[in-house]
This record gives structure tokens, sequence and C-alpha cells, in this order.
């Protein structure tokens, strides 16, 4: 079996989470992006982070992290949550 | 105890001096959620909930149980009613212009024939175990996780129902799922799936559903049929299932948390925990031979193969998952080889099986296009020309003199799984049938699959009760002797079945979409 | 392995006990290497049905629309009781050939591999 230490993040290709994508791409270099119909999933080593600063910043508005959960399909990882950021992380 | 007036009426006064401080989203969590339970004393705890010990699982620390969104009651009304007025926004408009006719072609609604005979009563059975499951266990932590999974499951069931009442208006083989799926054969393997877990205890019902199915398994069963719904034109289904499964994201992480808290709580945990695993794995694997067979066959656009899905969502994500745990002592679920080496031959066989017996289904098959077959051929270039297309090319060839072939004998059941002893030894000879057998109290069991075989051999107790539907047939209790007969008794009506080439799906799909020129407007 | 039940005496009651099936049983029957069909076929049967009646009467109407059925060589067929070789006497019944209620009988027919030789 060829596993990998992959996390991944899986979002709806809505208007609102576009900007979510964007910020965790610009905010995790090493996550890679693949679109599939009405769908974008985003697989990083390891680690992936979701930050408030950066998905309000690109909102223009006041991101509450937990409006994560309308644009989310599905994820993989461990899960450490606090105010500012979401976090999967392997191991 | 009570405390004095005045005290209350200080503690008061002062707050309201102060600015109220933001709570952090853990001190929430643990304010309304953990201080939600009490320790009982009319009655001792271990009277108040008295089955959340038979199975053996000890637990120690409730407290140990964190939900890993830390979800709050409050939030989860927000959030879960702004997910509804989007859905119902695009059912709404969905309908108002007729969107049904933007699907790709009159077999992809097949697929949510088959999703919705199948699946959404499995949403509300999963509602009623939730329900059970919270009232079972001692913990509030996970006592209040339950609650809101069991509202999820209804509302899924509920939205699916709305969603496609719509195509019931159009299409056959929608209008009486809960009462199919009680009685019909095929949709006795995700009946009994579930019902398995319900009747065991809540540990290895939240360790069933939650982990080895939401976690190990749903991305195969939620992320084909969505992305293939959006992929094939239809709008509602895609919005209902991705709606639902951000809830599901929310049950996948819960179910390693679950796992995770039972290992921790006590090393005699690990090996039920393993057993529970090995057996829902197995279970849930089978179970998703249905969706195998959506993927490569039912969706005239097709995202990706099952092969190709199974290596992305079980080999690497789940190898991953599996890697993680290795440190509790879990390993990878035992057959999981066996899986892999399937996933070449699972769709093929599936399907096949369907094709033989679709006068007795409710919903249609059909010879997979020569474009089709060619795309078959490609995903699977080991095995697909070699086993599978002579013999859909010699059913089309019979299908094209009028002499449409069907299976005239009803087939053997697994015990377990409860579905048609269909699966061959892809090692040795992919053209002959895995057959196991048990006797248990001088009676034969027979199985599809060592796993299955071991899931009987572990509480023959409770699968010697199976009610498999082709057995209940030749003992007289469903309906008559007749085919017409059986099926009638499983409320499908002669519209629902037979060969999509006959149907009358495809007659007024052609009327209505004007593939046949000159049709009324 | 014994159930954990909440109830420490639990048994369940088979569902497919041979008394249900009005004096027939269960018989399994499955072609070897003719995937056309998906699986072993279930039929019920009374134990005194001679076993040539089965050959003869009950496996023509199962699988007859096979086109390799009709070039069966009869005598030269390999019968398989489970997983065992079994030599079936046709003028005995079922149950005096061995069989029993839920018994799983194969047959393979040498030369004969399927449709366009792809055991189908």
């Amino acid at each position: 079996m060829s596993a990998n230490n992959n996390v991944f993040i899986a979002l709806q290709a809505t208007d609102e989470a576009r900007s979510i994508i964007d910020a965790i791409l610009a905010d995790n270099p090493a996550a890679t992006r693949i679109d599939y119909p009405a769908m974008v999933k985003i697989d990083a080593p390891g680690r992936l982070v979701v930050r408030r600063e950066s998905v309000s910043e690109r909102l223009g508005r006041d991101w509450d992290l937990r409006e994560l959960q309308l644009s989310l399909i599905s994820l993989s990882g461990n899960i450490d949550e606090s105010d500012d950021e979401f976090c999967l992380v392997r191991g | 105890m009570n405390k004095p007036a005045f005290d209350v009426q200080a503690t008061n006064a002062a707050s309201r001096k102060a600015a109220p401080r933001k709570l952090s989203l853990k001190e929430r969590y643990n304010l309304m959620t953990g201080d939600l339970g009490w320790e009982t004393t009319y009655q001792p705890m271990d009277k108040v909930f008295p089955y959340d010990q038979f199975e053996g699982i000890k637990i120690h620390n409730w407290e140990g149980w964190q939900d890993p969104f830390r979800l709050t009651m409050d939030a989860y009304w927000k959030f879960q009613g702004e997910k509804e007025r989007k859905l119902y926004a695009i059912i709404d408009a969905f309908q108002q212009n007729n969107a049904q006719f933007n699907v790709t072609d009159a077999r992809y609604i097949n697929a949510l024939k088959l999703f919705f005979q199948g699946v959404s009563p499995l949403e509300y059975a999963a509602s009623r175990g939730y329900a059970l499951a919270g009232r079972n266990l001692r913990g509030v932590g996970a006592r209040v996780a339950c609650q809101m999974q069991a509202i999820d499951e209804l509302r899924h069931a509920q939205t699916q129902i709305h969603t496609i009442s719509h195509y019931n208006k159009f299409f056959s083989g929608l209008h009486e799922n809960s009462y199919m799926f009680d009685r019909l054969w095929y949709l006795s393997v995700p009946k009994s799936f579930f019902e398995d877990a319900m009747s065991a205890g809540p540990f290895e019902f939240v360790t069933a559903i939650s982990f080895g199915f939401e976690y190990v398994l749903t991305n195969l069963l939620f992320m084909p049929f969505m992305s293939g719904a959006a992929f094939n034109g239809d709008m509602a289904t895609v919005t209902f299932g991705f709606s639902a499964q951000s809830d599901e994201s929310r049950h996948m992480t819960l179910g390693l948390e679950i796992v995770k808290f039972l290992l921790e709580q006590d090393p005699d945990n690990l090996p039920i925990v393993q057993h529970w695993i090995d057996k829902w794995f197995w279970r849930g694997y089978r179970l998703l031979a249905l969706v195998a067979m959506m993927m490569d066959y039912m969706l005239p656009k097709r995202v990706m193969s099952w092969s190709e899905a199974w290596e992305i969502y079980f080999e690497k994500n789940g190898g991953a998952l599996f890697e993680d745990l290795a440190r509790y002592g879990i390993r990878l679920p035992k057959y999981h080889e066996v899986a892999s080496k399937e996933k070449g031959h699972l769709s093929h066989q599936t399907w096949a099986t369907f094709y033989n017996y679709t006068h007795a289904t409710a919903m249609h098959t059909w010879i997979p296009e020569p474009h089709e077959m060619d795309w078959l051929s490609a995903k699977y270039p080991d095995t697909f020309d070699k086993y599978y297309r002579p013999r859909f090319e010699y059913w089309d060839s019979l299908a094209k003199q009028d002499k449409r072939w069907f299976n005239p004998g009803l087939p053997m059941l697994c015990q377990t799984c409860q579905i048609p002893m269909l699966f061959t030894d892809v090692g040795s000879d992919p053209t002959r049938v895995v057959s196991r057998e048990s006797v248990y109290r001088g009676t034969k069991y027979h199985f599809c699959s060592d796993g299955c075989k071991d899931v009987f051999d572990y509480e023959p107790e409770k699968y010697v009760q199976a009610y498999l539907p082709v057995n209940q047939i030749f003992q007289g209790n469903c309906g008559g002797s007749s085919l017409s007969d059986v099926v009638n008794w499983c409320h499908v009506e002669p519209a629902d079945s037979g060969d999509f080439a006959q149907s009358e799906d495809r007659a007024n799909w052609n009327r209505w979409t004007h593939a046949d020129a000159g049709s009324e407007a | 392995m014994t159930i954990r039940a909440l109830s420490p005496d639990y048994e369940g009651t088979p569902r497919d006990a041979e008394e249900n099936f009005h004096g027939n049983r269960l018989l399994f029957v499955y072609w070897q290497n003719h995937a056309m069909f998906c699986s072993p076929i279930c039929i019920p049967v009374p134990p005194t049905m001679p076993f040539a009646a089965l050959r003869d009467e009950v496996l023509p109407g199962l699988y007859g629309s096979h086109p390799d059925f009709a070039k069966i060589k009869w005598n030269k067929v390999h019968w398989f009781h489970e997983q065992e070789d079994w030599k079936p006497n046709p003028s005995k019944t079922l149950a005096e050939n061995g069989l029993v209620h839920k018994s799983l009988v194969q047959f393979s027919t040498p030369g004969l591999t399927g449709i366009g030789g792809s055991g189908t």
C-alpha cells in the first residue's frame, strides 16, 4: 500500500469558498489544488492551516472560522482549531 | 445549594458594569457542552445508563471526549439554518426552471434512483441510531455530539426527499423508497448493514458508523456521487449532497476522535476496537459495491473510475490514517488487500448482476455504449476486455435481436452482506465465484468471502437471523410465488423495471427534450 | 467466539430453518466458469427428487439459455458438493446422494469455456 502523509480539505466551488481557497493556497506554499466538478480539493504534506485573518482580508469582512462549515465538503487529518486558526495535521 | 439573594444581586451588578468579554472557542465549548451534564443522585448512573458496559469497553474519564470542531448548539443552529436557506433557494430555482431536463441523459436518473432507494433511508436510520446511542452513552460530550448528528441525519433524509420529489414527477422508480427499502432484494444490503450496527451496543454503533463508515469510506460514497451529479448537470443533487457532506465532514472527524478516545481510555479496549474496525471496514466495503457500479456504469459523463477513487480515498488517504493510528496499536483493517485486488473487477461484476436481474429492480440497466466500453477498457486494461466486454457484447447482440437476456433463476445470497454470491477469486480464476461455508448447530451457512465468514463466525447467534430476501420468497413470505407477485409486493410498478431501451423514462425523455424531432412544445 | 449481548443466554432463531420451506430444501447450484450467470442460483427442491430429475428437468430451465448448455456432455461433467468431488447416482434422490438443506452443488464442463472463451 502506497501511503503518504498528506492531509486534505475539499471545499465547494462557490463564490465565498474562493476566498478561503485563495487564503489556504497563500498560507500553505506546499499545498496543491485539484479541481473537480463543483469541488476543489487541496492536498498538503503533513499540515494545512486555514487562517481567519487571511480569509477575512480576502472577503473584505470579519470571517468567523466556524463559517468554514458552510463551504466544507470533506477533510482528512487531525483537527486542531483555535479562534484564529483551523489546522489539519498528521501524527 | 441556593445562594443568598443579596449575593446573586451583587454578582449580577458586577457583571453588568464590566464590558462583556467574548468567550474563546474552548470556553464556550466547555460551558455549553461539558457543563450541561451532571452526576445523577436519585438513581445511580449505572441504572440510568445501563447499556454502555456490556460490550466490554472501559471508560475511566469521559472528559477525555472532545469534539474536535468544538461546535456548540447555538452555533449549530445558526450554521445549519444558513445551509438550509441556501439549499431551498436552489431547489426553488431548479424546479421553476425545469432543470431536470438539463441532466446529460435519462440514464443518469438511475444513479439518483439507486441513491434515493438505498442511501436516503440510511440517513433516516442514522438519525434513529444516533438518537439511541446518545441516550445510551453517559458522557456529556458524546451525548451532545450524537444529538447533533441525529438532527443532521434527519435533515439529510428530509432534504433528499424534498429535492428528489421533483424528479418523481417525471421519472419512474422514485415513488416509494421507504416501502421498497424494507422489501426489495438489493436494498436488503444497505438495510441489513445499518440494522446490524443499530442492534449492536452504543460503542460498536459509533465505531461502525462514525469511524468505519463515515471516516474511512464515506468519501467514496458522497464525493463520487456528488461530483458525478455536478458533471452530469444535476444541480439539485449536487446542492443537497454538498449541504449534507458539510455535516459529514464533522461526523468523520468525530469518528476519528471516538476511536482515539476509546484507545486512550484503557489498553483492554484495543482488541475490541480492532475487531470492530476489521468487521465494519469489510461490511462497508461490500456495501460500496453499489457505488462502484454507479461510478463506472451509471454516469453518462464519468468523473473517475472506481479503481482510481479506491486508490485516492482508501489506499493513499486511508493508508495515511492507519499510519497515524499505528501508535495506538491499530493496524490496517483485515482483508484490505483483498479489497484492493478486487478493484479492477468490482464494478463490472456488480453491474452485470443488476443486468441479470433488471426484471426485478426499481431501476433500469443497459449495455454501455461503444465509447463507454472503450473508456472502461482504458481504465481497466487488465480486466475489462478479457473478462467483461465479451459478456456485454454478447448480451447486446441478443438485445438487438429483441431477445434481451435475463437470468431465469434467483441468486444465492451471502449470509452476512446479503449480496448475491458474485465476487470471484480475482487472484487465481476471475471467472469463478468465491464461496465459504460455516456449519453452526448443524446447519450450513454460506459466504461470499473470508471477510463475511469471519463476521458470522464471531457472532453466529446474530447472523443466523438474517432476513435473506430470496430465501424469504421461497418460504412464501413475499406476496406469492411468481416473480410478478413478489415485485408487486415490493411496490415496484411495471414502468420501474426492465431494460432502459424499452423504458417509459427513455420514451418520455426523448419526447420532452425533442430528441425525437417534431414532438410537441 | 461467544456474542456479547445484554442477555447472557442470548441466542438467535435461525430464519432459514428447513421446516420453514414446506417440505422443500434450499439447494444452491453453480455452473463453473460461465459467469454470464452472475452467481450460484438458489432453488427450493424436495429432498426426494431424483438426481436425474434435477439434471434433466431443472437445470435446463436455469441454464438452457446459454449456448454452451446444449453442448454439455453429461458423462464428462465434474460434480462437486461444496468444494469436494461428488459422484451422484442419477437414480437416487438428492438426499440419498448426500445433499442436505442449503447444500452447494457445483459442476464444471471441461472443454466449454463460455462466450468467446472468456469464462462467461
